[in-house]
């Protein structure tokens, strides 16, 4: 038999195009750490406004797109209700916590409020994922989508719950053991712990059986039910996961911006998360975080940018646009994608390591 | 024969799968009619027939992969014509694909753990197996009597095509089969590999029964006790290997007037 024969001539592709199982990430990867001590000391180096209007923002954002990743990545469900999820996680906060509109706002302690909403918007996500894993493809995209606008439009029109288009407003944030947690340093290292903590988390289920499960459903659903799997319990069980976390982004959005409104949950706003990851790219973890970053740094700065050059400064998300064409055109693994292969290429050919392991 | 006939009485009388009246329809198209067959535990048969007499269908029918229209499926005394695929491998049904159907984006261990891991407990689990894990050795068990050791952390999509039928009965073999449905395992296997593929279903503990659609009628009889010939969705003839392969009108069938 040509068994050893074989295993010997095998050549490997150049990257992967769908995430793969793999180690304990990047432990031994000297980037990774300097990112975490980077991130660590980030109060020490930048400012309140870098602090909390890009750094920050990029963590919520980018643990939003992170639940995105684990469905679209691992499970091969496109979901464009993440943000809708988190929103809605936004606007329990609100309307159980302490507001500025009293008339709606229950008053409970913060400590009651946040599992509540994060309770609500888990069974929210996992009702709507199981309505959209009985299709497939661009129907779920459709379904997804359906569940985020009819949200975004009730939101508007209903008063009794979500007020309506101004939103609920003045929203109170943690304080206990003395300090106000939404202080810029302290609301920064919430956010940098719920980031870190829902990253690892779903690094380290990407090995587990649940999340090779799920990558198996991703890829041949058929044959996982032939090997004793309850294939759309495990897409529904992969929407609660998903949901959960981002509902601790939605969380931590509503504390960052002390309100909530219809805006926040637009559809616009939904799809943009389907941006960030697919720029960062959807086969690791590490993607959606990137995407979030030069998603909001552009936001941010692409104002100042274009009206330097003579044209209107709302056009960033031109800007936007155009690298997110740029970006499916030439790396359909976004910009994680476009760095393995830089490294890839930086490497001598007989070097090249296995594919699943560490940064290979 | 005596081996034959020693298996058999070791393993127990009853049905392992039991067909009543079987029908499948696509639309207009009757794909299986009136399928009625009973195979015993530890029984090896094969089913032969020419390209659309049925015998994917019929395996489609046995895992729940495409519910019968009508009749009813045991499976070792139990009706299961209406559970879902899932809930029959659980109870010790198994099937390969006659086109491989692999996770591509896995490793060939992955691959074997993930069949390990869908007939045991805690397929939901967030905790990562760690080195005692029980079904890890399972998995390693498995490919290795596949011979598949030397790739085992390759992803499935590198490997060769005869490698990738070898996964493929790997995970048709995992955990505790009773039964299992081989659809055409020699697809495209070369003739040393075909050798091989007849060492691993004669090997099979003798408790393991199984049917198996095979066009090359060398690796079909050597491997079987008992013959099932199809045409047209119905059953045409049933009877051991030497009696099937003389029966005139089974030459008739294979040889000349089998497409008319």
């Amino acid at each position: 038999m040509s068994v050893t024969h074989d295993a010997r001539v095998q050549v490997r592709p150049a990257t992967a195009q769908r995430p793969t199982a793999r180690a304990w990430p990047d432990i031994n990867n000297p980037a990774a750490w300097i990112v975490a001590v980077i991130l660590l000391i980030m109060p020490l180096i930048a400012n309140g406004f870098f602090l909390i209007e890009i750094f920050a923002t990029t963590l919520i954002l980018g643990t939003i797109a992170l639940s995105l990743m684990l469905l679209a990545g691992y499970g091969g469900m496109v979901s464009l209700m993440q943000l809708t999820i988190a929103g809605f996680a936004a606007y329990m906060v609100a309307v159980f916590g302490v507001s500025g509109n009293a008339n709606i706002s229950l008053g409970w302690p913060w400590w009651l409020a946040v599992p509540m909403a994060l309770a609500l918007a888990t069974m929210f996500g996992t009702l709507g994922g199981a309505l959209a894993v009985r299709t497939e493809g661009i129907y779920t995209i459709m379904i997804t989508l359906a569940i985020g606008a009819a949200f975004y439009y009730f939101t508007n029109q209903n008063w009794a719950i979500f007020n309506g288009h101004t939103g609920i407003n003045t929203v109170s944030t943690p304080h206990f053991w003395g300090v106000n947690w939404r202080a810029d340093i302290p609301f920064y290292y919430i956010v940098l712990a719920v980031a870190a903590l829902c990253y690892f988390a779903v690094e380290y289920v990407s090995r587990a059986p649940f999340g090779m499960a799920l990558q198996g459903v991703r890829d041949n659903p058929r044959r996982m039910a032939a090997l004793g799997f309850n294939v759309n319990a495990h897409r529904v069980a992969a929407y609660a996961v998903a949901s959960f976390i981002a509902g601790l982004a939605g969380v931590l959005q509503v504390w960052n911006y002390r309100q909530i409104s219809p805006g926040s949950v637009s559809v616009g706003a939904c799809i943009d998360v389907l941006i960030i990851a697919v720029v960062g790219g959807i086969t690791r973890p590490i993607g959606p975080y990137i995407g979030a970053l030069v998603f909001v740094l552009l936001r941010t700065f692409a104002l100042d940018f274009l009206i330097k050059i003579g044209l209107d400064g709302n056009r960033f998300r031109l800007l936007i646009g155009l690298g997110f064409l740029a970006i499916v055109f030439w790396s359909s693994d976004g910009v994680i994608g476009l760095w393995q292969r830089w490294r890839q290429s930086q490497r001598p050919a007989a070097s090249r390591p296995g594919g699943g392991r560490g940064h290979g | 024969m005596d081996s034959v006939a020693q298996r058999l009485s070791a393993v127990g009388a009853g049905a392992a799968l039991e067909l009543r009246g079987v029908t499948r329809l696509f639309g207009a198209l009757a794909a299986l009619t009136d399928v009625t067959m009973t195979v015993r535990p530890g029984e090896r048969r094969a089913v032969l027939g020419s390209n659309g007499a049925g015998k994917t269908t019929l395996f489609n029918c046995i895992t729940g992969d495409f519910p019968p229209s009508s009749g009813t499926i045991r499976f070792f005394g139990e009706d299961v014509t209406h559970f879902p695929p899932y809930e029959r491998i659980r109870r010790g049904l198994r099937r390969t694909y006659q086109i491989s159907a692999l996770f591509p984006g896995l490793s060939v261990q992955d691959n074997v753990y993930l069949a390990c891991r869908g007939v045991s407990r805690g397929r939901f689990s967030f905790l990562r197996p760690g080195q005692s894990d029980a079904l890890m050795h399972a998995a390693d068990g498995l490919v290795q009597a596949v011979h598949l050791a030397a790739v085992k952390d390759q992803r499935v999509a590198e490997l060769a095509h005869g490698q990738q039928r070898q996964l493929e009965i790997a995970l048709a073999l995992a955990g505790a089969p009773r039964f299992v449905l081989f659809d055409e395992p020699a697809a495209g296997l070369s003739p040393t590999e075909r050798q091989e593929l007849i060492e691993i279903l004669t090997s099979l503990p003798a408790h393991i029964g199984y049917i198996i659609i095979e066009h090359d009628m060398d690796v079909a009889l050597r491997v079987v006790e008992s013959v099932t010939m199809m045409h047209n969705g119905r059953i045409f003839k049933e009877g051991l290997p030497q009696e099937i392969q003389s029966d005139p009108e089974v030459q008739e069938l294979y040889l000349g007037g089998g497409h008319e």
